[in-house]
């Protein structure tokens, strides 16, 4: 079961339409190191985690990513939903709008939709907690890459809070992955 | 959106990140009783800002977390990626 609190994680403002940036930012919300990957790839690896920490903090990071992909999702909507035809055009997004108009689809900065392949859920809790740390560093540097190219400083505020939201869940998993190690260890004499 | 509601909502985000932060802390470390206690204290502090913004703005999270005035309030906006802060 879950709740939707009827409030965004972090405020989100922008300075006025800016289509080129939406296109770069979505790839947070549809592209492969984005923040529907992230919710569902943790959503989903937590039922075959072995030891309680790990079901909780593969449930609560996948809890608070879909809270990101909703930051996201309210960035991209903000930036296009005021652009005219030919700032949509002016700006390379003419090819999405004639898919989605300026609605909100999951894609990366290129136009590819998001697939299932993009994660993994392997039943093993070492493998699945070293994909995990490996996406949140991807994500991190994603979110660098973005911040490199925002030009709108009220964006930009947005980004750093999500870069930094990675490297707590990084640090996270590293102690999720300690305490795994711990009880297989454990198991193994016993 | 006025500015004593939008004031009270920022507070609450503050705290409810606060809480989820200390959330995922505990998760891995659950016998620190530093961390639990504060985040009790939080819990509390959070719940009270809750019902006073509820009470004045209606709900703020659906399915029987809180009271709604005639009309149903859950629907008003704006919505979350309405609002303009």
């Amino acid at each position: 079961m879950w709740l939707y609190e009827k409030k965004l994680q972090y405020p989100v403002r922008v300075s006025g339409p800016n289509p080129w940036l939406a296109k770069n930012i979505i790839t947070q919300y549809g592209g492969p190191d984005g923040e529907l990957s992230a919710s569902l790839r943790y959503l989903t690896q937590r039922y075959t985690m072995p030891i309680p920490e790990a079901k909780g903090a593969l449930t609560d990071i996948g809890t608070e990513e879909l809270a990101h992909m909703e930051i996201v999702a309210a960035l991209v909507y903000n930036l296009i939903k005021d652009a005219t035809l030919e700032q949509l055009k002016a700006h390379g997004m003419d090819g999405y709008y004639a898919d989605h108009d300026r609605a909100l689809y999951f894609v990366d900065a290129t136009g590819n939709p998001w697939t299932a392949t993009y994660i993994q859920s392997k039943g093993d809790p070492i493998a699945d907690l070293h994909e995990n740390m490996a996406a949140e560093e991807k994500a991190r540097a994603t979110y660098e890459w973005l911040i490199n190219l925002s030009d709108d400083p009220l964006v930009t505020d947005a980004l750093r809070f999500l870069r930094m939201r990675e490297i707590v869940h990084f640090q996270r998993f590293g102690e999720t992955l300690r305490l795994v190690q711990e009880w297989m260890d454990r198991k193994k004499f016993f | 959106m006025q500015r004593d509601r939008r004031e009270l909502l920022l507070k609450i985000m503050a705290l409810d990140f606060t809480a989820l932060e200390l959330n995922l802390y505990l998760d891995t470390h659950p016998r620190d009783a530093r961390a639990l206690e504060d985040y009790n204290r939080v819990t509390q502090e959070l719940f009270a800002l809750r019902q006073e913004y509820q009470e004045r703005y209606g709900p703020l999270i659906h399915f029987g977390h809180g009271y709604s005035k005639y009309p149903w309030q859950w629907i008003e906006e704006p919505w979350p990626w309405e609002m303009t802060f």
